[in-house]
C-alpha cells in the first residue's frame, strides 16, 4: 500500500526525536577518498543544511543516501529502513533533487509530474490535484501545457522540485536546489520547503548560500575531506567556536581553513 | 591584427576544431587513441576486400566509355553526391544551433561575413575530407587493378564534395527563410535522410515497376535509360569521364566545384550571421501539450512505457534517423504488393531487407530508451528495481518494432505463409539481438546525443550492424538453402556471444 500523506499547508506536526536518516561509517573512494567513514544522524521533521567547500564529499554522501551510488562501506537507514538491503522501500519515502535539473524536454510539466507520480505508484486521484497545486504554487501556471524544452534553468529546477514533491516524500534530499533561481523563485522554493518541514517532512539540503542555511536550517553540518568536522544549531556552532557574535560565513571559513591546514 | 591575419588565424582555429571533432568521432572520444587508430587502420585495410568484391571488376574500364557504362558510373557518383549532400545539410544545421560557439564569434569585433566565409569553407572541406576517407578503399582497388589514372577519382570525390557542401548551405539557408528557424532543424534532418536514401529507393521502385526486381542495375542498364540519357558529349558525364583519368574534364569539374562554393560563400556569408541570430532568438518554440487529459492509472512499468512512447513520438532525431531505415522498406513493400498479381521469385528478397531494417531500427530505439535517459537520477531514485525499469524499456522497443513490421509480415502471410514465418522470426531475432547489444553497451547519455551514439562505442555499432546483416542473411538462406542458413545463424550467434564476452555490462 502506497502511503499518501500530507499536502502543503496542512497543520504542523510536532517534531519527533525519531531519526529520518542514520548514516554510520559511510565510505566512498573514487580516485581519492571522497567520503571517509562519515557518521550522520538527522531527526524526523528537521531542516538540515550540509555545508562544505567544493569537493568536500557533500554530493557523494547525498547520492549514496538517495541510492544513486553504492558505498564502499557503511550503513544507511532512512526512517528506520535499511537503504542498502531494501532500497526500493527506502526510495518510496525519499525524494532527490540535484543542482542540474534532469527533466524531459519533450514533456510538459504536468506530463512530467504524471510520470513521476506513476513511478512512485501514487493514485491519480491524489497526484493530479497535488501536481496542479505544486506547479501553481511555484509560479508555473502559465506553462502547465508547454513542453519543457524552452524553459529557463530556473523553470526547469522548479519542475524538478515539483516532481520531487508530488509523491509526498518524508525525506527530501536537495543538492544546491537554489542554483539558477531568481530571487522570487528562490523565495517560492524556500517557502515550499519550510511548509513541508512544518508538516513533518525532513529536508536535507546542501548549499553554498550560507545565508539560506543560517535562516532556514534547524541544524547545520560542515563537511570537509569526506568527514563531518562540525555540527549543531547556529548557536551551538558559535559556542563550539567560542565566537558568539560571528556570522556563519566567518565560522565556515575558519572551520574549513583549520581542516585544510590539518590535512 | 590585420584582416588577412585574422582570417588565417580563424581558419586555423576551424581546422583544429574540425580535426579534433573528426578524431573524437573516429576514436569514440577515448584518451587511449593509439589502439583506436590501429583498429581503424585495420578496418580500412579490411574494407578493401568488400570494395574489391563490389568494384574490382570495373578497374579495366577506359575512355571512351559507352553510354550504358556512363549511366551506371554517373548514377553511382550521383548517389555518393546525394549522401554527401545529406551529411553537409546536417553539418550546416549543426553549425546554426551550436550557440555557445556562435555567441562568442558574434560578440567579437571580427567582420562576420569573413568569419562565416571561413566557416562555410571549413564545412565544405570536412565534407570532402570525409568523402575522401570513405572512398579510399574503392579508389585504391581501382588504382591497383587499373593503374594510376584512377587517382583522378580522388579529384572527382573532392570536387563533388565541394559542390554538395555549396548546395547544402544554399538549401539550408533557403529553408530558414521559407519556414523559419524553429522548423528548419527538423525539416533539414528529414530532408537529409530522404536525400540519402531517396535516390537508391527511387531506382529500386523503378526497377520493381518495370522489371519486377529490386536490382537498380536493371534500370540503369536498360535500353529505355540509354534512350532517355543525354548525348555522349554532354556535361552530365563529366564526373564519370574525369574518374577514369580524363585530366581536362577533371580540371573543369574541379573548377566548377570551386566556383559553385565561391558563389555560395559570396552570396550567403553575410546572411549566415543573420540566420544565426534568428536561431539564437527563436531556437526553442513553445510546443503545447494536451490540455484536458487526466492523469492515468496503471503500474509503475506502465508509467515508464507511456513516457517512453510519448518521448519516441516527439523525438525529431529519431524521426529523421529512422525515416531512412523505414524508407528502405518501401521497395520491398511495393515488390510484395506486385507479387500478389504476378508471382515471382523476387519476393524472397523482402525477407532479408525487412530483417535488416528491423535490426537497425531496434538498435536506434534501444539506444534512445535504454541509454538516452534524460532524467537518469529520477528513474534511479524511483522505488522499483533496475531490472523492472530495463524490462519496461525493452518492452517499448519490441512493441514499437512489432507495430511497424507486423502489417508487412501479415501481408506476406497471404502470399507465402512459410516466408511470413521466416520473416517474422528474422525480425524478432534481429531486433532482440540489436536491443541486447545496446543493453550490454549502455552508457548514460542525453537523448539529444542520438546522432553521436555510434561514437560512444564503435564496437557496439559494428556488432549491431554485423548482427543485423547476419540475421538478414540467415533469414534469406532459410528460404533457399536451409543448411547454409544453419551455418550463417551459428556464425551470427557466435558473433553475438563474442560481443557479449567483451562488453562492459557482461553478466
Amino acid at each position: 500500500m502506497v502511503r499518501i500523506g500530507r499536502q502543503p499547508g496542512l497543520p504542523n506536526i510536532m517534531k519527533s526525536e525519531e531519526s529520518a536518516l542514520q548514516v554510520r561509517g559511510l565510505t566512498k573512494r573514487f580516485d581519492r577518498l571522497a567520503v571517509d567513514g562519515l557518521d550522520l544522524t538527522i531527526r524526523e521533521g528537521e531542516f538540515y543544511a550540509l555545508l562544505g567547500p567544493n569537493g568536500a564529499g557533500k554530493t557523494t554522501t547525498l547520492r549514496m543516501v538517495a541510492g544513486l551510488l553504492k558505498p564502499d562501506a557503511g550503513e544507511i537507514a532512512v526512517l528506520g529502513i535499511d537503504a542498502l538491503t531494501d532500497p526500493v522501500a527506502a526510495k518510496q519515502v525519499t525524494a532527490w533533487v540535484s543542482d542540474e535539473p534532469m527533466i524531459y524536454d519533450k514533456l510538459t510539466p504536468l506530463e512530467y509530474l504524471e510520470f513521476v507520480a506513476g513511478l512512485w505508484g501514487i493514485d491519480p486521484a491524489t497526484s493530479e490535484p497535488a501536481a496542479h497545486h505544486l506547479l501553481v504554487s511555484l509560479g508555473l501556471e502559465p506553462h502547465l501545457y508547454e513542453r519543457c524544452e524552452g524553459f529557463s534553468k530556473g523553470m526547469r529546477q522548479k519542475v524538478a522540485l515539483a516532481g520531487a514533491l508530488v509523491h509526498d516524500p518524508r525525506l527530501i534530499i536537495l543538492d544546491e536546489p537554489l542554483t539558477g533561481l531568481d530571487a522570487v523563485s528562490a523565495r517560492h522554493v524556500k517557502g515550499l520547503l519550510q511548509d513541508r518541514v512544518r508538516a513533518g517532512c525532513t529536508v536535507i539540503m546542501t548549499t553554498h548560500i550560507l545565508e539560506v542555511a543560517e535562516r532556514m536550517a534547524d541544524r547545520i553540518g560542515v563537511i570537509a575531506s569526506g568527514r563531518l568536522i562540525a555540527e549543531g544549531t547556529l548557536t551551538e556552532l558559535r559556542q563550539q567556536n567560542g565566537q558568539n557574535d560571528t556570522s556563519l560565513e566567518d565560522m565556515f571559513i575558519a572551520l574549513v581553513d583549520v581542516e585544510a591546514i590539518a590535512a | 591584427m590585420s584582416s588577412a591575419t585574422a582570417l588565417t588565424w580563424f581558419a586555423r582555429h576551424e581546422i583544429r576544431l574540425a580535426w579534433r571533432e573528426w578524431l573524437a568521432m573516429m576514436t569514440g572520444g577515448r584518451r587511449k587513441r593509439n589502439r583506436a587508430v590501429v583498429g581503424l587502420i585495420a578496418l580500412a585495410v579490411f574494407l578493401h576486400l568488400p570494395a574489391y568484391a563490389v568494384i574490382g571488376r570495373f578497374a579495366g574500364l577506359k575512355a571512351p566509355l559507352d553510354k550504358s557504362t556512363l549511366i551506371v558510373m554517373t548514377a553511382t557518383i550521383f548517389l555518393a553526391w546525394a549522401l554527401m549532400l545529406s551529411q553537409a545539410i546536417e553539418s550546416v544545421t549543426r553549425v546554426f544551433y551550436a550557440r555557445a560557439d556562435l555567441d562568442l564569434i558574434m560578440s567579437s569585433p571580427a567582420r562576420l561575413a569573413n568569419v562565416f566565409s571561413v566557416r562555410i569553407a571549413a564545412i565544405a572541406l570536412s565534407v570532402a575530407a570525409m568523402a575522401l576517407v570513405l572512398s579510399t578503399p574503392f579508389v585504391d582497388v581501382l588504382v591497383i587493378g587499373g593503374g594510376i589514372r584512377w587517382f583522378a577519382a580522388y579529384g572527382v570525390v573532392t570536387a563533388i564534395g565541394l559542390s554538395a557542401a555549396a548546395v547544402a548551405i544554399a538549401v539550408t539557408l533557403l529553408l530558414f527563410r521559407l519556414i523559419g528557424p524553429s522548423r528548419t532543424r527538423l525539416v533539414a534532418q528529414i530532408l537529409a535522410a530522404i536525400i540519402g536514401a531517396g535516390f537508391v529507393i527511387a531506382l529500386q521502385i523503378a526497377a520493381i515497376l518495370s522489371y519486377g526486381t529490386l536490382s537498380r542495375f536493371a534500370v540503369l542498364t536498360s535500353d529505355a535509360a540509354a534512350a532517355f540519357a543525354p548525348d555522349i558529349d554532354s556535361m552530365v558525364w563529366w564526373p564519370a569521364r574525369a574518374a577514369v583519368g580524363d585530366v581536362e574534364t577533371l580540371l573543369l569539374l574541379s573548377a566548377f566545384g570551386l566556383m559553385l562554393l565561391g558563389v555560395v560563400m559570396a552570396m550567403f556569408s553575410p546572411r549566415f550571421a543573420d540566420t544565426a541570430v534568428s536561431v539564437s532568438a527563436d531556437a526553442t518554440p513553445a510546443h503545447r501539450g494536451p490540455r484536458s487529459r487526466a492523469f492515468r492509472a496503471g503500474s509503475r512499468q506502465a508509467a515508464l512505457r507511456r513516457k517512453e512512447f510519448v518521448l519516441l513520438r516527439r523525438d525529431p532525431w529519431l524521426l529523421s534517423q529512422s525515416l531512412m531505415q523505414l524508407l528502405y522498406l518501401v521497395p520491398p513493400a511495393l515488390l510484395l504488393w506486385r507479387s500478389f498479381a504476378d508471382s515471382t521469385l523476387a519476393i524472397v528478397l523482402i525477407t532479408p531487407v525487412v530483417a535488416m531494417a528491423a535490426g537497425q531500427l531496434a538498435g536506434g530505439l534501444a539506444w534512445l530508451t535504454i541509454s538516452g535517459e534524460d532524467a537518469a537520477d529520477l528513474v534511479a531514485t524511483a522505488p522499483l528495481p533496475c531490472s523492472r525499469v530495463t524490462r519496461a524499456k525493452i518492452e517499448v522497443v519490441l512493441m514499437a518494432i512489432a507495430a511497424i513490421f507486423a502489417p508487412l509480415v501479415l501481408a506476406l502471410a497471404f502470399a507465402s505463409p512459410l516466408q511470413a514465418i521466416v520473416t517474422a522470426t528474422g525480425v524478432i531475432v534481429a531486433a532482440t539481438s540489436a536491443t541486447a547489444i545496446q543493453l550490454w553497451f549502455r552508457v548514460q547519455a542525453r537523448r539529444s546525443q542520438f546522432r553521436r551514439r555510434q561514437t560512444s562505442s564503435r564496437l557496439a555499432t559494428f556488432a549491431e550492424a554485423f548482427s543485423s546483416i547476419g540475421w538478414a542473411a540467415t533469414a534469406a538462406l532459410a528460404l533457399s538453402l536451409p543448411i547454409a542458413a544453419g551455418v550463417s545463424g551459428l556464425l551470427t550467434a557466435a558473433l553475438l556471444a563474442a560481443t557479449w564476452k567483451i562488453s562492459p555490462r557482461r553478466g
